[in-house]
C-alpha cells in the first residue's frame, strides 16, 4: 500500500481517498469547535461569567477583551495555520511523516529567534520573525540537500534524519544561548504556552492565517506536486516552483508561531495525518477540515491545560506533547504493520 | 568481518587489538593527569580533591555508557542504536517524576539516598524490560520503525514528566528540579562509591555473556543455530543495560550521544567483533571524550559544563553521517 517499490513515491497511493468534505461534516464540525471556542472563554482565574457579560460588568468586559478573546483567537489561529502547514509539508516532501517538527524547521526557526535576540536585541518582533523565518526556510532547505543524498528513501529513515538534524540545531541553539545567558529566556519562548498572550502580543499570527488562506489557494498546485515530480511535469506544473514556494510558506508560519507563543509539539505531524486518512488527499478539500481540526486540538489541549490542575496552568506543550507522541507511535506501528 | 586463515594472523590481529588498547590506555591516563594537574593554583589539596571527584564521576559514568552502549548494539544488532538514542535516559527522569509525585517529595530528601536509588534503579530495570521486550521481541520490527518509535517514546516520557510535574505540588517541585539538573560538579560522594560497587557488580555479571554475545552478534539465526539460548542472553543484556544506564543518569543526566559515538568508535579503531576487546575500548574512550574533552573546553575555551552539548553536536553529526551511509548501501 505505501508503494515501497516505486521510484516516485506518492501520498496519494499511500492512502485510498474514500471522500471529500461533506457539507454536513462542516455544519457538525462548526459549531463544535464555536461552542468550545465559546464555553474556553469563561475557563480562568479571574471572574468572568455569561451573566456577567449580559450584564455588562465593565471589569469582566475588560478581561474578555484584553486577554481571553485574545487568547482564543491566537490559539485558533496558531492552531489551524501549524496544522496546515504541515499538512503542505507532507505534499511537497511526499512523505507523510515530515512535518515542521520533524525536518529542522521548527529548531531552526528557534535558532534565528535567538541570533536576533542576540544580534539586534531592540529589533522589533516584525524583525525577529523575518530573521526567525529565513534560519527557518534555511534549516529546512538543509533538511531536503540531506535527503537528496539518500538513494533509499524509506519512509521512516526520513523523519529520523529530520528528528537528528533538529537535535544538531537544537544542540547549536543551545550552546549559544548558554554561553549569552539565554537559557532560561529561550526556553520561554520556545515552549508552546498561551497564558501571555493578551491583546497586543499575538497579532502576528493573523500573518499566519492570511499564510493559510494563500495555501488553499494553491492547494491544488500542491496535490499534483505530491503525486510526484514527473506526474506534476506532465500536467505542466513547475515542481521546483511550487516546492520552494510550500517551504516558504510553511516557514514562516513556523517562525510566526514559534515567536509568539512557541513550539506545539507534533500538531503540524497529527492532525494532518488523521484528517487525510480519514479524507483523502485531495488538498483543496482537506485543508478547511485540516485546519479546523488544528484548531480544535489545540483550543482542547489548552483548556485540558487550564482545568486538569485548575489554579495553575499546564502549558499546551506538555498536553499536545503527550497527546501526540502518543498517536505518532500508534500511527508509526500502524503503517509498518501494513507493509509487512 | 575478516575470517583468519591461519594461527599467525590471528595472533597479528590479537597483537593489533593489544596495541590499540594500549594506546588508548596510554591517552586515557594522559588525560586523567593533565586533567589532574593543569592549571592547578591555590590549594593544592583541596582543589585536588575536588577535581579527582569529578574525574571518578566521569570515568563511573562513561564506563557504564560506554558498556551499556556496546552491549546494547550488540543486541538490537546494529550500530545506529543506543539506549540513550531509545528513550531509556527520558524513561529515568519519568520514573524518578513519578515516585515523587505518588509518594511526595519528603521520600527523596527523608529517605535514606541509598534506598531511592535502588527503587529507582529497580522500578527502571522493570520498565525497561517491559518495554523493550515489547519492542524488541516481535522479529519483524525493522531497524527504522524502532529508532523512530524510541525516539517518540523518548519525547513521549519527557512530556509526561513534564506533566507530571507540573502536578506536583510546586514546593515540593522544586526539591524535584535539582535532582534533574545534576553534572560532574556536584556528583554525591556517598552515591558515587555506590554506583561504582553497583557498576563493577553488574559489569562482572555482563563480562561473563561476553562470549555469548560474541556468538550473538553474528546474528540470531547463527547465534541459536551454533547453540546459544538468545532469548536468555538477550533477557540478561538488557538487565545489565538498565542497571548501568539507571545509574548513569542517575548520577550525571543524560549524555544522549555519548554512547552512540564511543561504541562505534571501538569497532572502527579495533577492528575488532570480541566484546572482550570492544567494551574495554569503547570504555577507555569514553574516559578519554569526557575527561579530556572537559579539559580541553576547560583550559582552551575557558568553558564549563557544556560538554553534553558539545557531544550532542557532534554525535547528532555523526548519527546523520551514519544514517545517510547505511541507506545507502
Amino acid at each position: 500500500m505505501t508503494g515501497r517499490s516505486t521510484g516516485d513515491r506518492s501520498v496519494a497511493d499511500t492512502r485510498r481517498p474514500r471522500a471529500g468534505t461533506r457539507c454536513w461534516q462542516l455544519l457538525i464540525a462548526v459549531p463544535v469547535l464555536l461552542a468550545l471556542a465559546c464555553g474556553s472563554l469563561f475557563v480562568g482565574v479571574g471572574s468572568l461569567t455569561p451573566q456577567g457579560l449580559l450584564a455588562g460588568h465593565p471589569d469582566e468586559l475588560l478581561l474578555l477583551r484584553e486577554s481571553r478573546l485574545p487568547r482564543l483567537i491566537a490559539i485558533l489561529l496558531a492552531g489551524a495555520a501549524m496544522s496546515v502547514a504541515g499538512l503542505i509539508m507532507i505534499h511537497v516532501s511526499r512523505n507523510r511523516f515530515v512535518s515542521p517538527s520533524t525536518a529542522g524547521t521548527t529548531e531552526s526557526a528557534s535558532l534565528g529567534v535567538l541570533v536576533a535576540t542576540v544580534l539586534f536585541g531592540s529589533a522589533s518582533l516584525l524583525a525577529k520573525m523575518a530573521v526567525a523565518a529565513v534560519f527557518a526556510l534555511a534549516g529546512t532547505f538543509l533538511f531536503l540537500a540531506l535527503l537528496r543524498r539518500i538513494t533509499y528513501r524509506d519512509m521512516i529513515v526520513v523523519p529520523l534524519l529530520g528528528i537528528m538534524l533538529g537535535g544538531v540545531i537544537s544542540s547549536v541553539t543551545t550552546f549559544f544561548a548558554y554561553r549569552a545567558d539565554l537559557l532560561q529566556t529561550l526556553s520561554v519562548w520556545t515552549s508552546g504556552d498561551f497564558s501571555g498572550v493578551l491583546r497586543g502580543r499575538y497579532e502576528l499570527l493573523w500573518l499566519a492565517g492570511a499564510i493559510t488562506l494563500l495555501g488553499y489557494l494553491y492547494a491544488n498546485r500542491f496535490t499534483v506536486v505530491g503525486l510526484g515530480e514527473s506526474f506534476a511535469i506532465n500536467l505542466g506544473v513547475d515542481f521546483d516552483r511550487v516546492v520552494n514556494l510550500g517551504l516558504v510558506l510553511v516557514s514562516v508560519t513556523t517562525s510566526v508561531v514559534v515567536v509568539t507563543v512557541g513550539d506545539i509539539p507534533f500538531l503540524g505531524l497529527i492532525v494532518p495525518n488523521l484528517v487525510t486518512m480519514a479524507l483523502g488527499d485531495d488538498l483543496r478539500r482537506v485543508l478547511p477540515v485540516t485546519a479546523l481540526a488544528g484548531a480544535f486540538f489545540v483550543l482542547l489541549c489548552d483548556v485540558l491545560g487550564r482545568t486538569i490542575r485548575f489554579p495553575y496552568e499546564i502549558p499546551v506543550e506538555t498536553v499536545a506533547g503527550v497527546i501526540g507522541s502518543a498517536v505518532f507511535i500508534a500511527l508509526v506501528l500502524k503503517a509498518r504493520k501494513k507493509v509487512a | 568481518m575478516p575470517v583468519p586463515d591461519s594461527t599467525t594472523a590471528l595472533r597479528a590481529e590479537r597483537r593489533g587489538e593489544r596495541r590499540v588498547l594500549g594506546l588508548l590506555l596510554a591517552v586515557a591516563v594522559l588525560a586523567v593527569v593533565g586533567f589532574c594537574v593543569l592549571g592547578l593554583k591555590g590549594n593544592w589539596e583541596y582543589a585536588l580533591g575536588v577535581r579527582a571527584r569529578k574525574i571518578a564521576a566521569m570515568v563511573v559514568v562513561g564506563y557504564a555508557i560506554a558498556f551499556s552502549s556496546v552491549l546494547f548494539q550488540t543486541v538490537t544488532n546494529n550500530r545506529i542504536l543506543t539506549p540513550s538514542i531509545m528513550g531509556f535516559d527520558s524513561l529515568f527522569v519519568l520514573i524518578q517524576t513519578l515516585i515523587v509525585f505518588l509518594f511526595g517529595a519528603l521520600v527523596l530528601t527523608r529517605l535514606d539516598g541509598r534506598l531511592m536509588f535502588a527503587v529507582e534503579v529497580g522500578a527502571m530495570v522493570l520498565f525497561a524490560g517491559a518495554l523493550y521486550r515489547w519492542l524488541f521481541g516481535r522479529r519483524s520490527r525493522d531497524l527504522y520503525v524502532l529508532v523512530l518509535v524510541g525516539i517518540i517514546f523518548g519525547t513521549l516520557f519527557a512530556s509526561l514528566s513534564s506533566f507530571i510535574s507540573r502536578l506536583i505540588d510546586p514546593n515540593e517541585f522544586v526539591v524535584l528540579q535539582d535532582t534533574y539538573f545534576a553534572s560532574f560538579n556536584a556528583v554525591d560522594t556517598e552515591l558515587l562509591a555506590l554506583s561504582a560497587l553497583l557498576i563493577v557488580a553488574v559489569s562482572g555479571y555482563g563480562a561473563r555473556l561476553f562470549r555469548q554475545l560474541d556468538v550473538e552478534a553474528l546474528g540470531r539465526d547463527y547465534a541459536v543455530n551454533l547453540g546459544v539460548d538468545h532469548r536468555a542472553v538477550v533477557n540478561r543484556a538488557l538487565i545489565v543495560i538498565a542497571v548501568l544506564v539507571a545509574v548513569s543518569t542517575a548520577l550525571v543526566g543524560p549524555i544522549t550521544f555519548l554512547g552512540l559515538l564511543v561504541a562505534n568508535l571501538a569497532r572502527q579503531l579495533t577492528g575488532s567483533v570480541r566484546h572482550r576487546v570492544l567494551v574495554p575500548a569503547a570504555a577507555l574512550i569514553s574516559v578519554i571524550a569526557l575527561v579530556g574533552g572537559q579539559l580541553v573546553l576547560e583550559q582552551l575555551f575557558g568553558l564549563d559544563t557544556t560538554l553534553s552539548l558539545v557531544i550532542n553536536f557532534v554525535g547528532g553529526a555523526y548519527f546523520i553521517a551514519l544514517l545517510i551511509r547505511e541507506s545507502r548501501r
